[in-house]
């Protein structure tokens, strides 16, 4: 059986005046493979120095031990209208011009009204922290380091790697075992999606075809 | 390739040009991970992002932060048998990172939470610093000297009064191919073959099995192959948590291909959850359901006749068989309605090629070798054996428990499956290490002995603890090595502490301090080495599809470890013995490893592990870019025509490996063959045992079944494969599968058989285990005298045992890695909501499970939380086994040395696990016992 050839013809990157679109980072979780194996939050544990607690991603699983069992890994989504960003008193959180959100661990007070904001219980706040219990917040910060000199030793110190700098992946959607996490450019992520969409199709024994037909 | 997206695309460090790694299942891709900025002006993510990004990082070198330097260097992860690939980099010796190796064939860069941890493994805090040595009840640290000495003074001592024998090693599937080798020669040369490691209690049965039906024990087809299955039969195997990365495969074949997925287990997996089609049947009735299966596709003739006509035998003794598994019986036996066995069968008749998974579902039972070989005949009757997209892939546990277990690390084998023959075997071997057959016969007690099976892992320790009289040899045993083991995958742990508390001398070779150093409640005489892990040394690893290796060391050995084979040399000396053991027919061993490497390719003669030389195992290293995905064979450049890891049978330096066994599409030559002749061209009854006419590999000058070449074992010069592969023959010639294995007196044909301690009393009568056995692997061995009926009555749940993602085996690595043990702090018994209810126990409650006393007075217990989860049926309790340090409620870590109580401890699930052992290989039966619960 050949592989699945699938063509997804480039669409021109320009802009009306000639420039070029900015990127726009996002991830995608593709809940038909994701097999709750955890590498992903091993891997950013490994790249990012994140101490014990704290989880910038965390593979969830819904129906666990029963038919329809989905598992989904949970980093920050880097929202582009992200809640966190417009609820932060002191304006730590702000996105970069590749939609990557940022927080400022300098500015931060650790108040946890992000948590409040956050739809994906993203924040997370160390504990043993000059702060109190909760400390500044931390979270994922998609391998882009934070607001600091780009491999410096405090943005090593503060926020972890900078993949992004270096020109790379995050590290969780670079291992995954099952390329179930998907990271990159929203338009090249679409184009993953597009194209395990029709790899799957929907003939006989596809995709939700025993929902459809579950005596079959 | 997919796609014509110039956007997506970006340079590799050979020059090629692949699509982004995220977007890419089908795709092979590559990433140099630094230098590409410079060197192509765009990499991976930037290609990615847009060009903004890229004018960002350049202005972030601009500003004089720079990535640090560090130095890459590819290498194959320590864990599972997949054999995933990944790069590690290092600074002044020191790992600080790990890089996806997007370009390897197998897993495309990606890593379980296993193989991220791989740094924790040589990072963690919570390694072995140095040597220890119990000493008046406390730990003491020691030299590396004066801890050999010790210890070769005490064997020394210990073999002048017991002899040889007195001496067993429990050795490792984690060691490398050169490890394991030197390992097996090291007891032969101290003189005995009292040696084993975790293959006994992992895949004994599928090798016992299936190498009686076609020849080879191993897995026959490939990960990667999974990609052209249009059916995926998985039975006793969670490839979600025992073999992540291999879903990769498995989702590609059920997307790209419309592949049925079938899942056949006591339990709703996380992998059941993939499937097209659920069966859930009772623990130990694989053989019943199989049949079962068999008998709708006979009945309705989608059985391939060709298949069972030309290349099989025995198939009207199976017939014969099928006879009593009626479908109603079956359902009766197994649990599963007869609407879903019909249904089953026809996805696989209707799906193929299809491929058959298993792992320790289906081994770990006293009837595990019965299983294997019904599995197997599955295959055969649909005739999808011997095709890409078919086979039985078998899935290994360990990284090197494929290579261990062809080296031989086995008390019924030397290297290769040349058995134990003295005249034969070791006759060859000698030959090949270069010594006098007379002088390694003199290191032996006597000529009986150095022919006879020894003790196996699962059974070992009743050398020290029953009398003479009923071992089958006439000493106990008083030293025990445990290297690269842990006691707690081994069932009865009660009596293994017992034995560890009595033997003389016990040794611990371990990266951390194992629970069995810990166990035993002594004062003296044990002693703990530090090991360096699979990182810190070199050496080839085969993985679970035959696939070798080479592994690149990352770092030097920390603290005061050393790598085994080090420590195996030195022990070799010591005992006065090390002129010889590096000895070579290929002259003194000088480079280490490659050197070993070299020997076995010399010696391996009956597997074809002779073409997988260390120069082709670094250059493929070098050329995973070029291998194709599906077919594993490398298009172009200095690799043209290889196959990925050069897989067994790989018959010269020449030959391209056969990633797909029995394949008779292809020539010899490009790895095509038949079945094995392996048993004499005539069976006892005077049936041929040679396949028939037209069933040869294609170009074969004989285009019928043919015997084994002469002497292509022992022929050590390589012309004997030459001139056959020249004619187009294999060397161990073109035979049939057997349905029919004469010499397995009790089973010729597999016949379920129900487990010693079954649920159903009303079906042990009719489906009864077999006879107790005398001197099996020097123990006497019990089955029907054990089978009682009134187990159930008091140990009403069936007791079944498996694995967690982030550990393995023993766990004694893993535990130690604070990333993993975070994951899965704690040890749990799975039990349905309804059978916690109606003990009103509820989810997080301590509760005991408590197993029938077997061969000891009292019952055993442990003492774990409640999860309570509908992934188990009603009837039965689920234990992951990983876990050691706490036993029947007692909390052990006074008894670690100081600092190195790991991060995560728990009950050992086999200090529960019934008795009972598989009549063939002594594989335990740790997946089908009994038990009962109660609130703590």
């Amino acid at each position: 059986m050949a592989t699945t050839n699938i063509t997804i013809p480039a669409r021109s990157a320009s802009g009306p005046e000639g420039k070029h679109a900015p990127a726009r980072m996002k991830f995608y979780v593709d809940t038909k493979r994701c097999i709750e194996c955890g590498g992903c939050e091993v891997a950013c544990k490994n790249e990012n120095n994140v101490p014990p607690g704290i989880a910038r991603i965390r593979v969830v699983t819904v129906n666990e031990g029963q038919p329809g069992e989905t598992n989904v890994a949970v980093p920050c989504m880097h929202c582009s209208n992200a809640p966190c960003v417009s609820v932060c008193p002191v304006d730590a959180l702000f996105h970069r011009a590749d939609g990557i959100v940022h927080v400022n661990k300098d500015t931060c007070i650790g108040c946890g009204y992000c948590l409040y904001a956050c739809p994906f219980g993203a924040p997370q706040f160390p504990k043993g922290s000059p702060f109190g219990k909760r400390g500044v917040m931390d979270k994922c910060t998609y391998c882009a380091g934070g607001p600091e000199e780009a491999f410096s030793a405090t943005e090593q110190e503060l926020y972890g790697s900078n993949r992004i700098a270096e020109g790379k992946l995050p590290m969780c959607a670079s291992i995954c075992s099952t390329k179930a996490l998907v990271a990159g450019d929203a338009e090249e992520v679409a184009n993953v999606v597009r194209a395990r969409s029709a790899a799957r199709g929907s003939a006989a024994g596809s995709w939700g075809w025993g929902t459809a037909y579950p005596n079959n | 390739m997919r796609g014509g997206f110039m956007k997506l695309t970006r340079v590799t460090e050979s020059g090629g040009q692949y699509p982004n790694p995220a977007l890419m299942d089908g795709l092979q891709t590559g990433v140099s991970r630094r230098g590409f900025i410079t060197a192509a002006g765009m990499g991976v993510g930037l290609a990615a992002m847009g060009p903004s990004l890229v004018k960002e990082a350049k202005a972030a070198t601009d500003t004089g932060g720079n990535p640090r330097k560090l130095n890459q260097i590819k290498t194959i992860c320590g864990n599972c048998a997949v054999g995933c690939g990944f790069i590690a980099e290092v600074e002044n010796d020191t790992w600080v990172s790990i890089e996806p190796w997007f370009e390897h064939p197998i897993n495309q860069g990606s890593l379980c939470s296993k193989g991220s941890a791989a740094r924790e493994h040589v990072i963690s805090e919570k390694r072995l610093k140095s040597p220890m040595k119990l000493d008046g009840g406390k730990w003491k640290r020691i030299s590396w000297d004066t801890a050999m000495s010790e210890i070769t003074a005490k064997l020394q001592d210990i073999r002048k009064k017991h002899g040889p024998d007195a001496l067993m090693i429990l050795g490792s599937a984690h060691h490398n191919n050169e490890t394991s080798y030197a390992l097996r020669k090291f007891a032969a040369f101290w003189g005995s073959n009292n040696i084993d490691h975790q293959a006994r209690i992992c895949h004994s049965t599928t090798v016992a099995g299936i190498a009686n039906t076609w020849g080879y024990g191993a897995m026959t087809n490939s990960m990667n192959d999974i990609r052209n299955s249009q059916c995926v039969f998985i039975i006793g195997e969670n490839v979600c948590t025992s073999h992540p990365i291999a879903m990769q495969h498995i989702l590609t074949a059920k997307e790209e291909n419309k592949a049925q997925i079938i899942v056949a287990d006591p339990r709703f997996t996380q992998t059941a959850a993939f499937a097209n089609k659920f069966v859930q049947f009772r623990s130990g009735t694989d053989v019943a359901l199989i049949y079962g299966l068999i008998n709708v596709i006979l009945e309705n003739g989608w059985e391939d006749k060709s298949m069972i006509n030309d290349r099989t035998y025995g198939f009207s003794d199976l017939k014969e068989e099928l006879k009593r598994y009626d479908l109603e019986t079956v359902s009766d036996i197994t649990g599963v309605p007869v609407a879903d066995i019909v249904h089953s069968a026809r996805l696989m008749a209707e799906n193929r090629p299809g491929t058959l998974i298993w792992a320790m579902g289906g081994t770990q039972h006293a009837n595990g070798t019965s299983n294997t070989r019904s599995y197997a005949a599955l295959q055969l009757v649909l005739g999808n054996m011997g095709k890409p997209g078919g086979g039985c892939n078998i899935f290994r546990g360990h990284d090197n428990v494929q290579g261990a277990t062809d080296l031989g690390v086995l008390s019924n084998t030397l290297p290769g499956y040349y058995g134990l023959g003295v005249n034969t075997a070791y006759k060859h071997w000698s030959n090949v290490w270069g010594v006098e057959h007379n002088w390694i016969k003199s290191r032996f007690k006597d000529e009986k002995i150095m022919g006879k099976k020894g003790f196996t892992v699962a059974r070992w320790y009743e050398g020290v603890l029953m009398d003479t009289k009923e071992l089958g040899q006439d000493v106990n045993v008083h030293a025990a090595f445990y290297w690269g083991h842990s006691c707690n995958s081994q069932s009865q742990m009660d009596r293994i502490k017992t034995a560890l508390d009595k033997v003389e001398l016990l040794v611990d070779i371990d990266p951390f301090v194992t629970t069995t150093s810990i166990l035993p409640d002594r004062k003296d005489g044990v002693y703990i080495l530090p090991a360096a892990t699979v990182y810190e040394q070199a050496g080839s690893v085969t993985n679970s599809n035959r696939d070798i290796q080479w592994r690149n060391q990352v770092v030097k050995p920390v603290w005061e470890s050393r790598k085994d084979l080090d420590i195996i040399l030195d022990l070799a000396d010591r005992l006065g013995f090390g002129k010889e053991f590096k000895k070579s027919r290929n002259g003194a061993w000088k480079e280490l490893p490659e050197d070993i490497t070299r020997e076995w390719n010399l010696g391996m003669r009956t597997i074809g592990m002779t073409g997988q030389t260390v120069e082709r195992m670094k250059r493929q290293q070098e050329w995973g870019h070029a291998f194709d995905l599906k077919t594993k064979i490398a298009e172009g450049g200095p690799c043209d025509g290889e196959q990925w890891g050069l897989p067994w049978p790989c018959w010269t330096d020449k030959h391209p490996g056969s990633h797909v066994l029995y394949r008779t599409s292809i020539p010899v030559a490009e790895g095509g063959m038949g079945f094995r002749a392996r048993w004499g061209p005539k069976a006892p009854d005077g049936r041929t045992l040679l396949a028939g006419k037209g069933s040869a590999p294609v170009d074969s000058s004989l285009n019928e079944g043919y015997a084994e070449m002469k002497n292509w074992k022992t022929d050590l010069t390589g012309k004997v494969f030459e001139d056959a592969i020249a004619k187009g023959l294999a060397p161990y010639g073109n035979g049939r599968a057997r349905f029919h294995v004469w010499t397995m007196k009790d089973d010729p044909v597999p016949k379920h058989r129900e487990p010693l301690h079954s649920p159903r009393p009303d079906l042990i009568t009719e489906w009864v285990t077999y006879d107790d056995v005398k001197d099996h692997y020097r123990v006497p061995t019990l089955f029907k005298s054990l089978q009682k009926k009134d187990w159930v009555e008091k140990y009403p749940l069936i007791l079944s045992s498996g694995r967690q993602v982030e550990f393995e085996g023993g766990g004694n690595s893993e535990r130690n890695c604070w990333w993993l043990v975070e994951l899965q702090p704690e040890m749990y018994a799975e039990i349905h909501p309804r059978l916690a209810n109606n003990n009103r126990i509820k989810h997080g409650d301590l509760i005991w499970v408590e197993s029938p006393e077997d061969t000891d007075t009292q019952p055993s217990r442990i003492k774990v939380k409640a999860k309570v989860t509908r992934r188990v049926s009603p009837d039965m309790v689920y234990l992951p086994f990983h876990w050691g340090g706490v036993m029947s409620g007692k909390d052990l870590s006074h008894k670690y040395p100081e600092g190195y109580v790991p991060y995560g401890i728990g009950e050992s699930a086999n200090t529960v696990t019934n008795y009972g052992y598989d009549r063939i290989t002594q594989m335990q039966e740790t997946k089908t016992g009994l038990c009962r619960i109660m609130k703590a």
